[in-house]
């Protein structure tokens, strides 16, 4: 895959992330009509920006450092691409919505926001992406501005412009939710995204442990 | 799981005010001396149809003795919230706890004229798990269903504090106490709360050996019912508030918040003043440093009676006492109903502004001593008691037994089931129409549960815009 398609991949991840309300854009619409001020929305886009930003953090660094060690590059695709298949399989399997989610309390929206990103696995679909930028070796060649900064440069970025496009995507939401459309807007966008996000952790590690593969045959 | 939100899943009051009119109610049947199975009624209340006030379905259940009080939901317009995400559950489920055995019916209606048992959870497992008895209020919130109980633990429910358990919303199984923290709470009632806020309040009875076998005069007399609301840190489980209402007012039962989360006031009912015989209701607020206050807003005085027009227990006092025993609020804030037992009256107060509450309207059925007639003539025994409002707060509910023993008490002798209903002018005022239910002989009526949720189940997550 290019790196371009790849970079491609961690914006519309984002994307996705964003516009699913499990991600919390609707948080940002309650702050906003329970204190009678757009800047309140701004602030809950914010902190919940900030919680996928650890999230996604606190999966990809772990996987940086395992990156450098070059040999076991071919392994370590393959690994994390099983994992985040099982991961999938796991959400597919087991429906149930985490209960420590319900004990956080309204204000705690940092935190809110990383563990919702930590328990529906939102961090993993990034992972094969991330190795693939790391790993691709024409991305090395040709895109080496952006890349020679490391993989922990990368991890970081991949971070960021992901959680950028989860904002954008999940607060013009919000935004256009809070000026327009309304709160019927909320019944009728809010789909059961349950079997179609474990559906998609399964296809990102599996498209990531058969580039590994087939790479490794190349 | 449905793929969409419930359709009766509602982000504001407002919006579940023009959502489509409820067409059925679910009724508590009660069998007083256990001699009947206990059941729930389903009543056709659409005005158009042939069957309108009748019972077109009615499921008993296996055991005898249960005494059905309250009931409620497996999930409402609070699985919408922002934080929790159950928007996909559906409303299917009536959860209806026997007061008396502890028993739990967890009832499917998704087929409202098919009604049937889906799960009975047995006394000894919620014994087991909670430590807890006499399961009352349901009220679905972030971390499931919560229940509140009136008795502790033992054979008469005093070995230990009554509290609040949780069940899963999906497999109905007891996942066990709700306290982390109770402070000084030692009796419980009812509860509610404001989701977004993450507060919550609950209120107190007495404890079963003060109302199992019917009221205890002594200890009403010296002031040992409850009578202190109780504020909670919801999310945290923890009691951050207790505010007494004064020892003379006895029994703070039923807590209406405001259904606009934005707004951090409700109301609670409290049964009898003791140094008066009044009814009262009292306005509790949160003040912008968290704190809660609460403030007497309403008193319904006795009316003075005959020794031979009263029961045994009242024979000493010459008067009847209003007994406030179910309150109710509108949707949209606006109208508090008031149900007053003892009198024989429902009373509408318009409570726009919550400090000033002003009577609107008020229907005059049933009673100790006046046993005013329903307008088509017939009978109403006992009083109006638990009291439902449409969504569209323009019809009003409500039945007329209280509790068993006390009903006995209170109304010797056997007066009937009845349920009605009365009608809302456009700026307050309330009117009997001539919606009547014949109910089953033996059987008494309690709670009202209005398809798609009414005034008493739904927590909102989202302000009225």
């Amino acid at each position: 895959m290019s790196t371009a398609a790849l970079w491609g991949a961690v914006v519309v991840s984002g994307v996705y992330h964003g516009v699913n309300p499990g991600m919390g854009w609707p948080l940002a619409v309650s702050a906003a009509l329970m204190e009678q001020r757009g800047a309140a929305l701004a602030r809950a886009l914010a902190l919940l920006a900030a919680g996928h930003f650890l999230a996604m953090g606190a999966i990809l660094l772990p996987f940086s450092l395992m990156s450098t060690l070059v040999e076991w590059e071919r392994a370590l695709r393959l690994g994390a691409g099983l994992l985040v298949i099982a991961m999938g399989v796991y959400l597919l399997l087991n429906r149930r919505h985490p209960r420590i989610l319900a004990r956080i309390p309204p204000g705690r929206l940092v935190l809110w926001s990383f563990l919702a990103a930590m328990a529906h696995g939102a961090g993993l679909m990034l992972v094969p992406i991330y190795l693939g930028i790391c790993g691709d070796p024409d991305a090395a060649h040709r895109a080496a501005g952006a890349l020679m900064a490391g993989t922990l440069g990368a991890a970081v970025t991949v971070a960021a412009v992901h959680t950028a496009a989860m904002t954008l995507s999940g607060g013009a939401l919000a935004v256009g939710m809070y000026l327009w459309l309304g709160m019927q807007f909320l019944r009728r966008s809010w789909f059961n995204l349950d079997v179609v996000w474990a559906l998609s952790l399964i296809l990102v590690g599996a498209i990531g442990a058969a580039s590994a593969v087939w790479q490794g045959g190349a | 799981m449905n793929l969409r939100p419930d359709p009766t899943f509602h982000p504001t009051a407002k919006m579940a005010m023009q959502a489509p009119v409820e067409t059925l109610a679910f009724t508590l049947l009660l069998s007083p001396d256990g001699s009947q199975p206990d059941g729930l009624a389903v009543i056709d209340v659409d005005p158009a149809s042939k069957r309108y006030g009748k019972i077109v379905h009615s499921l008993f259940m296996p055991n005898r003795g249960d005494e059905f009080h309250h009931f409620g939901w497996n999930a409402c317009s609070s699985a919408l919230s922002p934080l929790t995400g159950h928007a996909f559950l559906e409303r299917r489920y009536l959860i209806i706890p026997g007061i008396r055995s502890s028993r739990i019916y967890v009832i499917d209606v998704k087929e409202p004229l098919k009604a049937k048992i889906h799960r009975i959870i047995e006394p000894e497992e919620l014994f087991a798990k909670t430590g807890y008895s006499r399961p009352h209020t349901i009220h679905c919130g972030p971390e499931g269903i919560y229940v509140s109980t009136l008795g502790g633990g033992g054979a008469d429910g005093t070995d230990g504090p009554p509290g609040i358990f949780i069940m899963d919303c999906e497999t109905f199984d007891i996942l066990g106490r709700y306290e982390m923290d109770r402070g000084i709470q030692d009796k419980h009632y009812d509860f509610w709360w404001n989701l977004p806020r993450d507060y919550m309040v609950s209120s107190e009875w007495g404890l079963p050996p003060q109302f199992e076998n019917g009221v205890v005069p002594e200890d009403l007399l010296s002031n040992k019912y409850g009578h202190t609301i109780h504020f909670w840190d919801l999310r945290a489980r923890k009691c951050v508030q207790s505010i007494d209402l004064g020892a003379n007012h006895q029994m703070a039962l039923e807590i209406r918040p405001a259904h606009d989360p934005a707004k951090q006031y409700g109301f609670c009912g409290v049964v009898v003043d003791t140094t008066n015989l009044q009814g009262a209701i009292f306005t509790w607020w949160r003040k912008e440093d968290g704190s809660f206050e609460a403030k007497k807003v309403i008193t319904i005085d006795p009316v003075p009676a005959e020794a031979d027009d009263l029961p045994d227990l009242l024979k000493g006092f010459g008067a009847v006492p209003p007994l406030v025993t179910d309150i109710d609020l509108s949707l949209d804030d606006r109208f508090l109903y008031v149900a007053c037992w003892g009198l024989g009256e429902m009373h509408q107060y318009d409570v726009s502004d919550p400090m000033n509450p002003k009577l609107a309207g008020k229907v005059e059925i049933g009673g100790i001593v006046r046993k005013a007639k329903h307008p088509n003539g017939k009978d109403f025994g006992y009083g109006p008691q638990m009291v439902e409002v449409s969504r569209d707060g323009k019809r009003v509910y409500w039945t007329n037994s209280l509790y068993s023993t006390w009903d006995d008490q209170f109304y010797p002798g056997d007066r009937g089931a009845a349920m009605v209903c009365a009608e809302v002018g456009p700026n307050g005022g309330l009117t009997l129409n001539d919606f009547w239910v014949d109910f089953p002989k033996g059987y008494r009526a309690h709670q009202i549960r209005l398809e798609g949720g009414d005034c008493s189940t739904d927590s909102f997550c989202y302000p009225n815009v």
